[in-house]
């Protein structure tokens, strides 16, 4: 029995060479224990060397891979190619980013957003390492576990409306981490976050669409971590207008 | 950098959209299902006057429809922001819904307090 294959339709951007963007057409081996990336490193070994993207751990893991296929983000180690027959499957980089080459997005942007949320345990004061450890329960851990999941893969990004259609929106991952450290028992940092997040580009530009928990590969449900948030942007909000002495 | 004033008005949505996906359906059920097809006995009209009459019943139908209204000013300005893609004319947009979610809860407190 011949092998059978599926065309995949690839986004080519190769900008020395030209201007706009076209689409290259690979035949490849149809195989039932393949996923998408397979495919991709197939064509890129043995079709064409040029062809470009990223990946690293091929099992869901370092958040690298993510494209859109056929118009959806995902992760494409985590696509079997088996699900796309009989095909064309097209292939292109993740939405609402600027393309470095081909399927390479570029990352600065989410970058210097993550870096404003303050990703990262803050406390008022380091206890000495002479006092032990920080100690958590189960249900403490339970409280920001969730959010911990983040791999960073952006897919949230490309399948959420407003981040297209607004720039500065801060966006899903990065909120969903804010509330990472916000919730976590050690961390002191919240207010300082509520300054970031509370500002017009913050969470409020979220119309709560929901896109990026249904396309998050690691049911982190950055939605919910942005509607959490809002309520609690919302008390305080309030508080300071009501009480503005109590501050 | 300035905190933003989406609290006033997600506040009001969020209260107008728990509120109305609680009540409405069940006021729907009885006013519109329920009475007309004899299920449940229709009250005469003095009594249902003297029902809405009390304090208490104005005061739950205010809160409902204002509510209501708001959470539609503030959703249907972001469907028109996002999309309808008008988010150049911002003001007007949020002058019509607000506004026309203001006006509405300023004619129902008239309407209400003249029964
Ligand atoms: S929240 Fe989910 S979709 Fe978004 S970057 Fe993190 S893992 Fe990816
Ligand atoms: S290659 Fe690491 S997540 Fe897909």
């Amino acid at each position: 029995m011949t092998q059978e294959t599926i065309a995949l339709e690839v986004f080519r951007y190769r900008p020395e060479q030209e201007r706009e963007p076209t689409f290259q057409t690979y035949e490849v081996p149809l195989r039932k224990d393949w996923v998408v990336l397979d495919a991709l490193n197939y064509i890129k070994d043995e079709i064409d060397g040029t062809l470009t993207f990223r990946w690293s751990c091929r099992m869901g893991v370092c958040g690298s891979c993510g494209m859109m296929i056929n118009g959806t983000p995902v992760l494409t180690c985590a696509a079997f190619l088996e699900t796309y027959r009989p095909g064309p499957v097209r292939i292109e980089p993740l939405a609402n980013f600027p393309v470095v080459r081909d399927l390479v997005i570029l990352m600065s942007d989410f970058m210097e957003k993550l870096g404003r949320v303050k990703p990262w345990i803050i406390t008022d004061k380091e206890k000495p390492v002479a006092e032990g450890e920080y100690l958590q329960t189960p249900t403490q851990l339970a409280d920001f576990k969730q959010y911990s999941m983040c791999i960073n893969c952006l897919l949230c990004y490309s399948a959420c409306p407003v981040s297209g259609l607004e720039p500065d929106f801060i966006g899903p991952a990065a909120i969903a981490l804010a509330q990472r450290y916000n919730l976590d028992s050690r961390d002191e940092g919240s207010a300082q976050r509520m300054e970031v997040l509370s500002q017009d580009d913050g969470i409020w530009q979220c119309t709560l669409v929901g896109e990026c928990s249904a396309v998050c590969p690691k049911a982190v449900d950055p939605a919910g971590a942005i509607q959490r948030y809002k309520v609690a942007s919302t008390n305080d909000w309030w508080r300071s207008k009501l009480m503005p002495w109590g501050k | 950098m300035k905190v933003s004033n989406e609290p006033l008005w997600w506040a009001f949505f969020g209260a107008g959209g728990a509120l109305s996906a609680l009540c409405v359906p069940a006021l729907l059920f009885l006013v519109a299902l329920a009475m007309p097809l004899g299920w449940i006995e229709t009250p005469s009209y003095e009594a249902a006057r003297a029902l809405v009459h009390h304090p208490l019943a104005r005061l739950f139908l205010f809160a409902l429809i204002s509510l209501s209204l708001l959470h539609w000013g503030h959703r249907f300005r972001y469907t028109l922001y996002d999309g309808l893609q008008l988010k150049h004319l911002e003001s007007l947009i949020v002058l019509f819904c607000y506004g026309g979610a203001i006006l509405g809860s300023v004619f129902t407190a008239f309407v209400l307090w003249q029964l």
